[in-house]
């Protein structure tokens, strides 16, 4: 199976198996990671599971579409830049195997 | 009348009458506590329910958590525009009208959020959580014990006031006329103990309290060192710093109720929640580690925001309605959060409820609650500073609500520690 690597704000670093189709957003709620919260389950709609994308990975996961919701909820997260994502809107795929996300200090 | 006598009625009402004369617009229906059978009913046999004659035109009525969230993140059909009406079913009264961020749509909307979001963002909220513990702790240390108490008084408004003051940076001494404002803001002005009775009285209030924050802004516009209370912060933005009057009266009334309503009522909700399912609340005294899932689950159980409205902007089919456009549309969260569809025993307040943060109450989508961080925070401190000295709580007598079809107020909660 497939791994993420979701790296806390403190540098804490949690390597997961994430199946395929699974949202990342999912791959960290469902083990416990903390960081990521994911309140709206998974509708894009809380921007609660902010995390940014290792520049490695950014040109596989890509970045939101302009003028969709991911993009209008990432405006409201606290310290979004060019690389974050809403975690909820990646789905886990062969080639994204070994991703790392970093997340933000806090989410809301 | 007692409690079971009437809420007896009410579900005999709600399941006995014609589908379409079920109006759950009418205030009562929260200050009495009967509305959930109505919304159980509505949930079951017409989800997306129109009703023509309410004292508020007529609307839709969004029941089920889905459809809910369906219409919070359409925000391109589903407007929040006060020229369209506002955010509440209660269309506000021309002349009257109060153009806070609430009551726009994009870009207007998200330019003024951010800037006041820095106040409570993640940050910042570190920076608080000193200072509202050690008020948490004062209030709590300074409650009599084996006396009856009203707690929404000594605590749950107590402690919201002083942080709405630290907010605004506003004297402390004189928070409770930020109190009576935020009381002013959401009341039906035909409630008989409403603290104004027409709008006009309430435009005078709302000027008052505008007037005064204008003198703070003033003064705060002049200064060069970075501060972070709102006023400064709107001041200061490039968004924000221009507004005229108006707005500067509407954004502080917003802020005002989003700074302390919900979380007052919050603060009462779980006590009188928590005593209605003894069980959930001895678990919770054994294992205080269960305060991160019971901060959610309150806010869920409770619902302090009951509704808001959107306009639509065109047609639009949800379920098996067609809405048409310029119809009203009301998103009850406070039965979307009791639809059994979207979360497993729905009536429970369950302290080790798994996702506990998947609810409703705070909105979704770009209207989100800037807050809802904060309130939060406060919640958390609140219950580890309860659980910490070993209060238990007994609830004499139901709690008193407010007579509104937008906030879910508690006025009243009799309580003795012991």
């Amino acid at each position: 199976m497939p791994n993420v690597t979701y790296i806390e704000f403190d540098g804490t670093a949690h390597t997961i198996d994430v199946p395929v189709g699974k949202s990342l957003m999912r791959g960290a709620v469902d083990n416990g990671v903390a960081g990521i919260d994911g309140d709206c389950g998974g509708e894009c709609a809380c921007a609660t599971c902010h995390a940014y994308v290792d520049p490695a990975w950014l040109d596989k996961t890509g970045s939101p579409e302009p003028g969709s919701l991911e993009e209008a909820m990432l405006s409201f997260a606290a310290a979004a830049q060019p690389n974050s994502r809403l975690t909820c809107q990646i789905r886990m795929r062969e080639e994204l195997a070994g991703i790392v996300l970093r997340m933000p200090e806090g989410q809301h | 009348m007692d409690a079971i006598t009437v809420n007896t009625e009410a579900s005999e009402d709600a399941n006995s009458r014609p589908l379409d004369s079920i109006d759950v617009s009418i205030p009562e229906l929260y200050q009495n506590d009967t509305y959930q059978p109505y919304f159980e009913r509505l949930r079951r046999e017409d989800p997306v329910h129109f009703y023509a004659d309410s004292k508020y035109g007529p609307f839709w009525s969004v029941t089920r958590y889905k459809d809910i969230m369906k219409v919070a993140v359409n925000h391109q059909v589903f407007s929040s525009k006060w020229e369209l009406g506002g955010v509440r079913l209660e269309d506000q009264v021309q002349g009257y009208e109060r153009p806070s961020f609430i009551q726009m749509d994009e870009p207007d909307h998200g330019q003024r959020r951010m800037a006041v979001s820095p106040v409570v963002a993640p940050a910042n909220l570190q920076r608080m959580e000193g200072v509202i513990r050690e008020r948490t702790a004062e209030v709590l240390d300074g409650l009599p014990r084996d006396q009856t108490f009203n707690w929404v008084e000594a605590v749950s408004i107590e402690l919201t006031s002083r942080m709405l003051a630290t907010l605004f940076d506003w004297p402390l001494e004189d928070r409770h006329r930020l109190m009576f404002w935020s009381d002013v803001t959401v009341c039906h002005v035909d409630t008989p103990d409403a603290p104004v009775h027409s709008e006009a009285e309430r435009w005078a209030e709302l000027q008052k309290m505008a007037t005064a924050m204008k003198a703070l802004w003033d003064e705060r516009a002049k200064s060069n060192v970075p501060r972070f209370d709102l006023i400064s912060m709107l001041a200061h933005s490039e968004a924000t710093r221009n507004i005229d009057f108006r707005e500067l009266l509407a954004t502080c009334s917003l802020l005002i109720v989003g700074g302390n309503d919900t979380t007052r009522n919050s603060m009462s909700g779980g006590v009188w929640g928590l005593s209605q399912f003894p069980d959930q609340y001895q678990k919770l005294r054994e294992n205080p580690d269960l305060v991160p899932s019971l901060v959610p689950e309150i806010i869920r159980w409770h619902t302090p925001v009951l509704h808001l409205r959107r306009t639509a902007l065109a047609d639009f089919e949800l379920g098996d309605k067609t809405i048409r456009k310029g119809d009203k549309v009301a998103m009850w969260f406070v039965s979307g959060n009791r639809d059994d569809d979207a979360i497993e025993t729905p009536h429970d307040l369950i302290v080790d409820r798994p996702r506990a943060r998947e609810h409703i109450s705070f909105g979704f989508g770009v209207h989100r609650c800037v807050g809802n961080r904060l309130a939060e925070l406060q919640l958390r401190i609140l219950w580890e500073e309860i659980l910490k000295r070993g209060f238990e709580i007994e609830v004499l007598d139901r709690p008193k609500f407010l007579r509104s079809n937008l906030i879910h107020g508690v006025r009243e909660l009799p309580v003795q520690l012991h």
